[in-house]
């Protein structure tokens, strides 16, 4: 997938101003060259694109996410489940094609409060209440993105999803390719996973790993209110049908995030700590366990390098690669159980295409194979710590 | 002692208790005639999620199944002839054009089945016996009625003018096929034709057409969406669930169940216990009939009218088809095995919906022997030719292995297609020839 668009907080003026002077027609293909500044720093010429909706695609000049200036206005401050509902909003604001189903989603305001307000901002046909068939109104939201609309389907855990895992895998996967390119699924289907506060082990999973595997769907996890709303915008606009992972403990997360509209690529890894010594790869809850561990090993006189991946399929392996050539260390640290996990492939990707460039053998931190516990104590052994992150480095490092 | 007091006290002040006495004070009131007039029992109601109820002191359970079975609407007879004058007239045009499909649908599936057993293509299935199901449909809706087949009917797409020749491109897989090659033969699908690929998975695609009806209200069109699906697929918990939404939603959508007695192997009997399928419309809350499949005007009516109902009061509609299933389940199946050969026989003879309807249309005069054989001949050199010109085309190019994954390729499939080229250009006398650039 081309990358159209690059998480920038200040160049992004020219892009908000034309955007509010059009309105999206939804049919309409406006075929042009575009340069396009790729994350493996080459750069297309007269890369012919068919974006969804007209000139939306205006190129941002940057193409790394993570060093956002803040602009000179100083943005709004506001929670993680907050910026995913304003990223919705506007992307619903901007095309009539966009539409939410799931369950409680309308009136109710979602389980999570994502979809607050927009059930009366909307009407209840754009923001529908479904009943309790995950297969069926997954598979109702394929129907609806084959005729036209760009639904967004919420699960109200991810692993309720596993319901869906046919609807998901035989046919939004599969039905692009097996029509020959006929019909496009431009579906986005999110909810929250991962191990929250004592939930019980059925609503604890990490369907990522179940996922990964699917060909045809992309697959990213965000972690910041920044992201959030970068990812669900992108996750919105683009033509293939995307997973979009959220946990379910980082929903009141606070951060300041831009006033002016930007949208994230779906492909980048965030570089959120530069350094020199060992690659620490990790994405959603487990970056907050590596950043505490962070503050630990730089006191102890390390310097490690932190990626927030974001991109679990597929895998942004030129930001990674950069980062193994440069450090010759890796530490992947995910939520995911041992096997069969996105550390699992991370792992296996990686050695295959950097393998020259490691001094020692890639390190993984998972959670056992085990069904998450409900006490709170045997949970928190499940889910990799901060401590443990630590020791691993140092014996890295060694 | 004293503490089944206690828990005896505490009973009495429970509304359980109270209830039970209220019960018991109503039935020693019915015993006295005088006061029965005071305690209105029988208008009690009460108004639970939903609307209000009537209370009946009788306990009565609803019986599994109803005295007689839902009546099954047809307009001919077995011999062609109406039975009444109230159905929706057909034109000539429309009739022979109805009949020409019929026909071309017949000889395609012979044709091609002969073609797999001759090991020129992989796999085939027929739509022997349901022809009247898949023109007469087709023929009631527009071009702009959406269609979710499951695998057992190509009539629409030929009655949308979907040619021969693309039928064979797809059987055959070669690189003028819509699908480039990616789908196992009769899993046709074609955007300009709005008929959705098929997909093997069963019963899918009814909840893709309910999503579709909701995307076609959105947009206030004046259209349906139609999908087709068997008896066995009305077992699969997607075709419920898509029910039930297209009821709550109010959604503009035809449910068609081709009810042809068989799944492979398993007959009616051990897939439901129901009065088949139209009974389950109204546990739903949507409205439904049963139409005799193996007719076409019925079909044509029926559809015609669902169709009508769908779009201008924005509700779901459930027929039932009842037909048969002459043909095998596909070439990977012989039906002879679980099924008897004579019923085969009469289904395919007796109650062949093709020269049912050639009846009619010859009692009007629009049809005749001549045209037959000449339709019958032209059809099959047409058949033939196509099928030859097919066979001996290029199969798709190995980028079409990456293509359409994605919108546009990531550099893994890139590099997984790069390394295919290299093998197949390393060791050429491994790979088929006829691979397109």
């Amino acid at each position: 997938m081309a990358t159209l668009f690059h998480g920038v907080g200040a160049a992004l003026t020219p892009f908000s101003a034309s955007n509010k002077l059009l309105l999206p027609s939804p049919k309409s293909e406006s075929r042009g060259a575009i340069f396009l500044h790729r994350s493996d720093a080459r750069v297309n010429h007269a890369f012919n694109l068919k974006p969804a909706t007209p000139n939306q695609d205006l190129f941002i000049p940057n193409a790394v996410a993570t060093k956002r200036e803040t602009s000179t206005k100083s943005g709004h401050e506001l929670l993680l489940f907050e910026a995913l509902r304003e990223g919705l909003e506007e992307e619903m604001e901007r095309d009539p094609r966009v539409c939410v189903m799931g369950e409680d989603v309308g009136h109710y305001g979602g389980s999570y409060k994502v979809t607050k307000g927009l059930a009366e901002k909307y009407g209840d046909l754009r923001v529908l209440d479904t009943p309790i068939a995950e297969n069926s109104f997954t598979g109702m939201g394929i129907g609806a993105a084959m005729t036209g609309l760009r639904p967004i389907v919420e699960g109200m855990n991810m692993g309720f999803l596993l319901l869906a895992f046919n609807q998901i895998s035989n046919n939004c996967g599969m039905l692009h390719y097996t029509s020959g390119g006929q019909f496009t699924i431009p579906i986005v289907i999110r909810g929250p996973g991962g191990v929250g506060r004592q939930l019980g082990a059925e609503h604890s999973q990490r369907l990522e790993s179940y996922f990964q595997s699917i060909p045809g769907i992309q697959m990213v996890a965000c972690s910041t209110p920044y992201n959030a709303k970068g990812l669900m915008k992108a996750a919105i606009r683009s033509e293939n049908p995307v997973i979009l992972f959220e946990h379910v403990l980082l929903y009141n997360l606070k951060e300041r995030i831009p006033d002016e509209e930007y949208v994230l690529s779906l492909e980048e890894a965030e570089m959120v700590r530069p350094g020199e010594h060992v690659t620490i790869l990790t994405y959603s809850r487990m970056r907050y366990h590596v950043m505490q561990a962070a503050k630990t090993l730089v006191n102890k006189g390390y310097d490690p390098e932190v990626i927030d991946i974001r991109s679990l399929k597929p895998f942004d392996l030129y930001t990674i690669g950069c980062s193994v050539k440069k450090t010759h260390r890796v530490l992947i640290v995910e939520e995911c159980m041992r096997t069969g996990g996105i550390g699992a492939s991370l792992t296996a990707a990686i050695t295959e295409n950097f393998h020259d460039y490691l001094d020692a053998p890639i390190v993984c931190l998972s959670s056992q194979d085990v069904p998450t516990p409900y006490a709170g104590t045997l949970e928190e052994w499940t889910v990799v710590q901060p401590a443990q992150i630590v020791t691993a480095v140092e014996q890295l490092c060694q | 002692m004293w503490k089944s007091n206690t828990i005896f006290n505490h009973f009495k002040s429970t509304l359980n208790f109270s209830l039970l006495s209220s019960r018991r004070f109503a039935s020693t009131i019915a015993q006295n005639p005088s006061t029965f007039n005071s305690i209105p029992h029988a208008n009690q109601v009460i108004d639970f999620p939903g609307g209000t109820v009537k209370f009946i002191p009788e306990m009565r359970f609803i019986s599994e199944s109803s005295q007689e079975r839902i009546p099954c609407y047809r307009v001919l007879d077995d011999d062609g002839q109406p039975l009444a004058n109230n159905f929706v007239q057909v034109s000539e045009d429309v009739a022979v054009r109805m009949y020409n499909n019929m026909v071309t649908l017949q000889i395609m599936d012979t044709i091609f089945y002969e073609v797999q057993r001759q090991g020129r293509i992989s796999f085939y299935a027929t739509t022997i016996g349901e022809e009247a199901i898949n023109i007469a449909s087709a023929a009631a809706l527009t071009m702009d009625d959406v269609i979710f087949p499951q695998y057992r009917e190509p009539g629409p797409l030929l009655w949308r003018g979907f040619t021969l020749q693309e039928i064979a491109n797809q059987c055959f897989s070669n690189k003028y096929d819509n699908g480039k090659g990616r789908q196992m033969p009769i899993h046709y699908g074609s955007n300009k034709h709005n008929y959705f690929t098929v997909a093997s998975t069963v019963a899918t695609q009814i909840p893709h057409a309910v999503g579709a009806a909701y995307s076609i209200k959105m947009d206030k069109k004046d259209a349906c969406s139609i999908t087709y699906f068997g008896d066995g697929g009305s077992s699969e918990g997607d075709f419920h669930a898509a029910l039930n939404f297209a009821a709550v939603m109010e959604a503009p959508v035809i449910f068609l169940c081709r009810n042809n007695g068989w799944a492979i192997s398993t007959p009616t009997s051990d897939q439901f216990r129901s009065d088949g399928v139209v009974v389950k419309g109204q546990a739903y809350g949507v409205c439904s009939i049963r139409v005799d499949g193996n007719d076409a005007l019925a079909i044509y009516s029926a559809v015609q009218a669902a169709r009508e109902m769908a779009i201008n009061e924005e509700r779901p509609v459930l027929i039932e088809a009842l037909t048969y299933r002459v043909g095998h389940h596909s070439t990977s199946d012989d039906s002879t095995k679980y099924r008897p050969t004579n019923e085969i026989e009469w289904w395919r003879l007796a109650r062949d919906p093709v020269a049912r309807f050639r009846k009619w249309i010859e009692r009007n005069g629009w049809w005749n022997d001549m045209a037959e054989s000449e339709l019958r001949n032209s059809l099959r050199q047409e058949l033939l030719h196509s099928i030859q010109v097919a066979e001996n085309l290029e199969k798709p190019p190995i980028a079409d292995i990456f293509n359409d994954v994605y919108d546009v390729p990531p550099s893994s499939l890139r590099e997984q297609e790069q390394w295919v080229k290299d093998t197949v250009k390393n060791h050429p006398l491994d790979y088929p020839e006829n691979i397109s650039a």
